[in-house]
């Protein structure tokens, strides 16, 4: 792993993100912080609705028109991004500085469009290639991003590819204009296992080369583990935990982290039913009083009812809002499979150090 | 284990579909069985005809050779009507995207009894409500949902209305495809765990269609991996993932993301690459490594994969 500069690139600071739902005002991001810092990899990981996709559009001007930043500011080369009120601003940073990798290829790709023509067009609209040099610089970037052939097939259309080979070239898209910071919307949620490796590696061996910051969105615990350097945890609205990828997989300290991590089928027991969170999320058009996560909490102290838990920082790196770290609050064991994860990293560790576990 | 009835039994399956200019195997000579009261994981990625499978089994997809046994009688291709009435309501399936697989303009009330009106199976409107009624409770939902529409409900929700629908026809037999690929990942314990529970209780027999490894060790007894309309390896779950051979099982097992961020990140990845197979000298066949383990190659392949686990 590279050294993390502590260059911080994206600085967000208590925004509160609001949409207008038939007449109801719905507050999907509940006032959270998060720096991204150059040159990482974060992955923002919650179950739908936790608010993960809504914040990362507000990075690119692209939430709903009917929802709105509220308070708080991100911050990005000296810019408020928070504070753009009309679309002119944002055509210097979307596409250009800070791009978006979505979930589906399919839908994300012009039907009707060879793929070449599609990133020539991002060559001549944001560096003023001329038709010619636009051409030669899409193949260029075709055969990076692994399409074989790229000389010929830059003049297919989308459904000429399969699945894995679209998602190439939407990446190839992202790419064009060599973007500050790359934002992956699931972007294997729609691909086979193997193929999600070689988008992973893709994306990661484009990183190295061309040194930008990538911010994925998932849901999928597996996938950060193998691309994370840090992990921010949501639900319903805010960040609850936060810390480096070992941090928060082996020693994760919210309860919500503990109850995402426990109902991976990777790590269940055989025979044994899995693990499952009971309830639902609380509902984002009221205001939430306490822990956000005290209903459906098995851990939950008489106290996440009524006060919301402050950020207790348990390293320099890693924090997590719950008042089980409270000093006051009694002493809580996670769950069996956690405490089966910190042995499986002390084991490791012991191996790593040349000692026999 | 062994001895016990096979509910259903799969020879020489293959399935044909037209294109422009010819005919394309989708599956190509497929053996199996399923046990009476297993939990049978079919595995493979997009295009290896796992889901074709599946379909030809509940005569979806016409089959064009081969045959499919269920309790020992044939039933594809020309049956005698009796027998087509009996599977359409002893086999049952359940869908992958429970958002596109519910009528959005009926109430829950039909959709869950739709497969009861097909079969007259019900002699009262009070008979049929109680039926309702009973396979909402068994999957968790609550009795008045039956009165609500499809959109008034979560992923989750409409998963559990899919097991409902399957349910309420009594079946003895379900083909569960991709049932939880499409759920958010708290959800799909929740759904895994009501499969499992439901197959436990009622004692059904169970094939899981999944590409997720991960997922289908968890519910299985065992799998059978498939690639490009072959299957390549079978056998118990646990064996296939202690002792994988084929370079495919392999390469799938190798790609399953684990959480656990060292092990993932000093993973190299083994793609498989069908060119590694030489089959000049000798044909590859359908072979017994381990006792109830099969695997597809030629003897000195076989030789080689099982060294490593002597």
């Amino acid at each position: 792993m590279a050294d993390i500069a502590e260059e911080i690139v994206l600085d967000v600071k208590d925004i509160v993100i609001k949409f207008n739902l038939r007449g109801q005002a719905l507050t999907a991001i509940r006032g959270t912080s998060l720096d991204v810092r150059k040159g990482e990899t974060l992955a923002i990981v919650g179950e739908s609705g936790s608010g993960k996709s809504v914040l990362t559009k507000s990075f690119l001007g692209m939430l709903d028109k009917n929802g709105w930043v509220d308070s708080g500011s991100v911050l990005f080369e000296g810019q408020d991004l928070a504070a753009f009120r009309d679309e002119k601003p944002w055509l210097s940073i979307r596409g250009k500085k800070i791009s978006m990798v979505f979930q589906d290829p399919m839908t994300s790709l012009n039907p009707l469009k060879n793929v070449g023509a599609q990133i020539a067009e991002v060559y001549a609209l944001h560096r003023g290639y001329g038709a010619k040099q636009a051409t030669a610089a899409a193949i260029e970037l075709l055969d990076r991003v692994g399409i074989p052939e790229a000389g010929k097939r830059h003049r297919q259309y989308p459904h000429e590819f399969s699945g894995g080979m679209r998602q190439r070239v939407v990446i190839a898209i992202a790419m064009a204009c060599a973007p500050r910071i790359l934002i992956c919307d699931e972007p294997t949620t729609a691909l086979d296992v193997t193929i999600q490796a070689q988008i992973l590696d893709l994306i990661r061996s484009l990183q190295r080369e061309y040194d930008f910051t990538t911010i994925y969105i998932t849901h999928d615990l597996g996938v950060v583990a193998n691309v994370a350097d840090r992990v921010a945890v949501m639900y319903a609205g805010k960040i609850v935990e936060c810390g480096s990828a070992e941090e928060v997989f082996y020693d994760p300290r919210h309860p919500y982290t503990w109850a995402l991590l426990s109902s991976l089928p990777q790590l269940g027991i055989k025979g044994k039913p899995l693990f499952s969170i009971k309830g639902t999320p609380p509902s984002l058009f009221k205001t939430i009083e306490g822990d956000a996560f005290s209903a459906r909490n098995p851990y939950a102290l008489k106290i996440d009812f009524l006060r919301e838990p402050p950020r207790f920082q348990v390293s320099p790196s890693h924090w997590a809002a719950t008042w089980l770290l409270d000093p006051r609050a009694p002493k809580v064991e996670p769950p069996e499979i956690i405490r089966n994860l910190r042995e499986s990293r002390q084991a490791q560790d012991a191996w790593f150090s040349g000692s026999k576990a | 284990m062994r001895d016990i009835e096979k509910i259903l039994e799969v020879r020489d399956l293959s399935v044909d579909f037209k294109v422009k200019g010819g005919t394309f195997r989708a599956v190509d000579k497929v053996n199996f069985f399923i046990h009476k009261g297993e939990t049978f994981g079919l595995v493979g990625e997009s295009g290896s005809g796992k889901t074709t499978i599946g379909r030809a089994i509940v005569r979806i997809n016409e089959t064009s050779g081969g045959e499919i046994l269920y309790k020992g009688r044939r039933i594809n291709g020309r049956i005698p009507a009796e027998l087509d009435r009996k599977i359409v309501q002893k086999i049952q399936m359940i869908f992958q995207d429970p958002m596109a697989s519910l009528n959005e303009r009926a109430k829950i009330d039909y959709i869950v009894s739709e497969g009861l009106y097909n079969i007259h199976g019900f002699s009262s409107e009070e008979e049929r409500k109680a039926l309702v009624q009973k396979a909402l409770l068994e999957v968790g939902l609550l009795p008045e949902f039956a009165s609500r529409f499809p959109h008034e409900f979560s992923g989750g929700q409409r998963q559990r209305i899919g097991i409902a629908r399957a349910l309420i026809m009594s079946p003895d037999f379900i083909i569960a495809d991709e049932p939880i690929s499409a759920l958010d990942v708290s959800i799909r314990a929740q759904v895994l765990n009501l499969l499992s529970q439901i197959q436990k209780t009622k004692g059904l027999s169970l094939m899981f269609i999944a590409h997720d490894l991960s997922v289908v060790r968890f519910i299985t007894d065992r799998i059978a991996v498939i690639h490009l309309g072959k299957i390549v390896e079978l056998g118990d779950t646990e064996e296939i993932f202690s002792k994988p051979l084929h370079p495919y099982t392999r390469a799938l097992l190798s790609a399953v993301p684990m959480p656990d961020p060292r092990r993932e990140k000093g993973k190299k990845s083994t793609p498989y690459d069908p060119a590694c197979h030489d089959y000049g000298e000798e044909a590859p066949s359908w072979r017994e490594a381990f006792p109830g383990h099969f695997v597809y190659g030629n003897e000195s392949e076989l030789e080689d994969w099982t060294r490593r686990f002597a």
